[in-house]
């Protein structure tokens, strides 16, 4: 019942937006409004000058809108911590046998390879962060590929073995480091008489130019990125495949 | 017929526009109207990857390369340059520094703009995700179950429970861990008719348990049933 | 480009089939699964609209992080869902 009443709503609002579609440009369109706004012809243009980083994205993201950024990274914190707090009142005392679940022992070919595997991806993964500025990457695709190493342990094996590479307390360090180097550098920049995350006012203590002060800054600051965001995403995996117990899981 | 003008235009030259409105359709109705918690979040999750889609795709400008300085316009291209032609006595047309593009340049690259909103969104949404899944495994160890109806169910039941006067409740408690006593103080002798009454005081405490304003008889039964 | 506009055309339409079929069926592992393969079909269409670092971050967190995160979940929950 709730499934066919639930459709008018819907239908309303799908035709709406088909009504207002017909407005919106074409795909591609270059004198659509948004191509044409003075703002990213201002971010277009000026990356290069300001900041000598040829990736535009990583700029703006860690540099022009450098706030966003902050805060986007004190949310997955956030949220890594309330899955911690969640879960640790966990209640399953006795196991429950499912019938979808079978004791297996760690494979032999598997282990191998992942072993083989895991440095390789590691080197990846800091290769994506460092290379951020100059091709498709940045602070949050290598923090993910670096806790997908860390989860690749703890799926090739069993989570133990994950949990004593990188237990739960190091993981919460780790985090809040990074979300503290991204503050430092913000507010060292305005000690230095800037205003906050400004950047170029690093110069005065890095013997750089100014534009140089911000391609350095942006490193650190996608260096804390990834740190918080491995650390959450190892917690994340550990506490929802063993329900908050870090015991046994998948 | 300006009926028919507006369906080809609509249909024709701007279908990408239609199937981003019935993708965001399909996850808003699956919020709505499935039951099982786990087929809502997947309908959230598509939701949200229909809106970054959306917006993604009014960044995209024809014949425009990606959003990253080709080497011409690098501004690290003028040291690379300096670099290779030190034996060079001509200086080539890359050797100066970093320069603000032109509007003709500017419409050769795409904009950068949304794609840096859209990663911030993508990965909130993952945030999200993960702690809606924690929330529905706390649920299904405290409930049993993560169907909508059966859990709406099992929470006014439970409200029902939590209603009556605290006076009421407690003295149920205090009278089922008096009981509670008597049959571990009984248990620790074995005799067959002590094992029988303790058999009946634990019906009458199932049967309290279970339907606390019924009458005795049907739930003397439901005990008795319970235990053969 | 007629090359192209048949391209996207035919990846939106797996994408919405892709939907579809995971809010369909009644197994849950199935749903985690396709789910993930509507993640990739999203990062193909974005690396071919030129959004490439948005394409590389739901690459890795939404077909990587998302789909594992899903799986260990439903590991513990009842596999069959009522709808």
């Amino acid at each position: 019942m709730m499934k066919f009443f639930s459709l008018i709503p819907v239908i309303a609002i799908g035709v709406l937006l088909l009504w207002a579609g017909q407005d919106f440009p074409e795909w591609g369109d270059v004198e659509s409004p948004a191509s044409q706004s003075p703002v990213s012809s201002h971010f277009i243009g000026n990356t290069g000058v300001d900041t000598e980083v040829p990736n535009m994205v990583t700029a703006v993201l860690a540099d022009y809108r450098g706030f966003d950024t902050m805060f986007e990274t004190v949310v997955v914190f956030i949220a890594g911590i309330a899955v911690i707090a969640i879960l640790s009142g966990s209640t399953t005392g006795r196991r429950r046998r499912k019938d979808h679940e079978v004791e297996a022992e760690p494979d032999i070919i598997v282990t191998n390879t992942v072993r083989l595997i895991i440095p390789i991806l590691q080197i990846f993964a800091f290769y994506v962060l460092a290379h951020g500025h100059v091709s498709p990457g940045g602070g949050f695709q290598g923090g993910v590929v670096m806790g997908a190493s860390f989860i690749l342990i703890a799926i090739s094996w069993d989570l133990e073995k994950a949990m004593s590479r990188f237990p739960i307390k190091m993981c919460m360090i780790v985090a809040a480091l990074g979300i503290i180097l991204y503050g430092g550098i913000g507010l060292l920049s305005m000690f230095l008489g800037g205003e906050f995350l400004d950047y170029a006012e690093l110069e005065k203590v890095l013997p750089v130019s100014r534009e140089m002060a911000r391609y350095h800054a942006m490193l650190g600051v996608e260096i804390g990125v990834g740190f918080t965001v491995t650390a959450i995403m190892f917690a994340l995996y550990a506490n929802l495949a063993s329900e908050g117990r870090l015991k046994e899981g998948l | 017929m300006g009926e028919a003008g507006i369906v080809s235009e609509l249909f024709l030259e701007r279908l990408n526009y239609c199937i981003y409105v019935i993708l965001l359709l399909i996850g808003l109705w699956a919020m709505l109207a499935k039951r099982n918690l786990i087929k809502k979040l997947i309908g959230m999750s598509v939701f949200q990857t229909a809106i970054i889609l959306f917006y993604v795709s009014i960044a995209v400008k024809e014949e425009a390369t990606i959003p990253i300085y080709l080497p011409e316009h690098d501004p690290h291209g003028a040291h690379h340059q300096a670099g290779e032609d030190k034996n060079e006595s001509h200086v080539s047309e890359h050797a100066h520094g970093p320069k603000v593009l032109d509007p003709k340049t500017i419409k050769g690259y795409a904009n950068p703009l949304p794609h840096v909103l859209m990663l911030t969104a993508i990965v909130v949404g993952v945030a999200t995700l993960g702690l809606a899944l924690a929330l529905t495994q706390r649920i299904y160890q405290g409930y049993g179950t993560i169907e909508e109806d059966e859990l709406l169910e099992k929470l006014d039941r439970a409200d029902e429970r939590a209603s009556l006067s605290p006076l009421i409740t407690s003295k149920r408690n205090a009278e089922r861990r008096k009981k509670a006593q008597q049959a571990k103080a009984k248990t620790s002798s074995s005799s067959v008719s002590k094992k029988a009454k303790e058999g009946t005081s634990s019906t009458a405490k199932v049967s309290k348990k279970k339907s606390p304003s019924g009458s005795s008889q049907p739930s003397v039964k439901k005990g008795a049933k319970k235990k053969a | 480009m007629i090359g192209l506009e048949i391209f996207n055309t035919f990846i939106l339409f797996f994408l919405v089939v892709a939907a579809v079929t995971s809010l369909w069926v009644k197994d849950l592992l199935v749903s985690a699964v396709v789910f993930g393969v509507y993640s990739f079909l999203m990062c193909l269409l974005w690396a071919e609209m030129g959004a490439v670092d948005v394409a590389f971050t739901e690459a890795t967190v939404g077909a990587g992080i998302s789909t594992v995160v899903m799986v260990a979940t439903i590991f513990h929950l009842r596999r069959k869902s009522n709808d």
